[in-house]
């Protein structure tokens, strides 16, 4: 018995609040992976490739997107309960690197709900976008939620 | 770029982890499961100890190219799946290697292959980046 519902295939959830990128939490996320380069943490250094501000490591779409698994995990009828879930994959697909000053919206859908020995494996896609509604980024997550013992 | 040669290694460093880093991070990332902290849930959850976020150890791999890359920016997609749990000792850390190899070369796109060792063990599997190759 798959322990998610398996209705939640395709479900698509309301878009989140808007998300503005502070320079200065770039630069708090830049230290936390390790990301020593300038671009991150410098203006002057983003500028000179093109950039208006700092900009964030690729890894920092996760913020946003930790978002729209909050939403997955809220919804009543998913059968997903956090203790018993496992980051399995993680996939991140770019329109353009997230810069400071943007203001981002992310549009969760899950995707697919497979059966794998008694555990589900799910995915789900979070499609961020700018005050524009431009693309910048597709999250893909796929969760291991564990059966009964 | 156009001189790339598959296996070519392009960009490696070691990253050592503390029970520190991995406070950073949750406080950075929003991301506060108690077993990324707390040796006592951890063991209650039946995990060796406590653990790095999958996120971490993902995040730090693809830095080791940003300088090597120049701009983040030519980053096109970036995935990994999270194969074996880091655990982090609260007097020893942990250390994390990763090399950055050329995995395949197309008109359109390079994809660089990441490896990421904790001792012997590789924790990260089919760590792949595409990389826009430089305008000729």
């Amino acid at each position: 018995m798959v322990p998610v519902n398996p209705e939640l295939v395709g479900r698509v959830f309301p878009p989140t609040a808007p998300y503005l990128v502070g320079r200065e939490k770039v630069r708090e996320f830049a230290r936390a992976v390790f990301a020593d380069d300038p671009q991150h943490t410098d203006p002057s250094a983003a500028r000179a490739l093109g950039y208006p501000d700092v900009v964030a490591p690729p890894t920092f779409a996760m913020v946003i997107q930790d978002q729209t698994l909050q939403q997955l995990l809220a919804e009543p009828d998913s059968g997903i309960e956090l203790s018993r879930v496992l980051h399995a994959e993680q996939r991140f697909r770019y329109s353009r690197p997230i810069v400071a000053g943007d203001e981002l919206t992310a549009t969760l859908s899950v995707t697919g709900i497979r059966s794998v020995g008694g555990n589900a494996m799910v995915t789900s896609e979070a499609e961020i976008t700018d005050a524009a509604g431009g693309h910048v980024v597709t999250a893909t997550s796929v969760l291991l939620v564990g059966g009964d013992e | 770029m156009s001189e790339l040669i598959v296996g070519d290694v392009v960009a490696q460093r070691d990253v050592h982890l503390t029970r520190e880093s991995l406070v950073r991070y949750a406080g950075a990332s929003g991301d506060f499961n108690p077993i990324h902290y707390r040796d006592d849930i951890a063991a209650e959850v039946g995990l060796p100890g406590v653990l790095a976020h999958g996120m971490l150890t993902m995040g730090l791999a693809v830095e080791t190219i940003v300088p090597w890359l120049g701009d983040s920016g030519r980053i096109l997609e970036y995935g990994v799946r999270f194969t074996r749990p880091v655990v982090v000792d609260p007097e020893e850390g942990a250390t994390l290697t990763v090399v950055a190899k050329v995995g395949a070369i197309a008109d359109d796109a390079v994809r660089i292959d990441l490896t990421v060792t904790h001792g012997e063990v590789t924790v990260l599997g089919k760590a792949h980046v595409r990389v826009r190759p430089l305008a000729a």
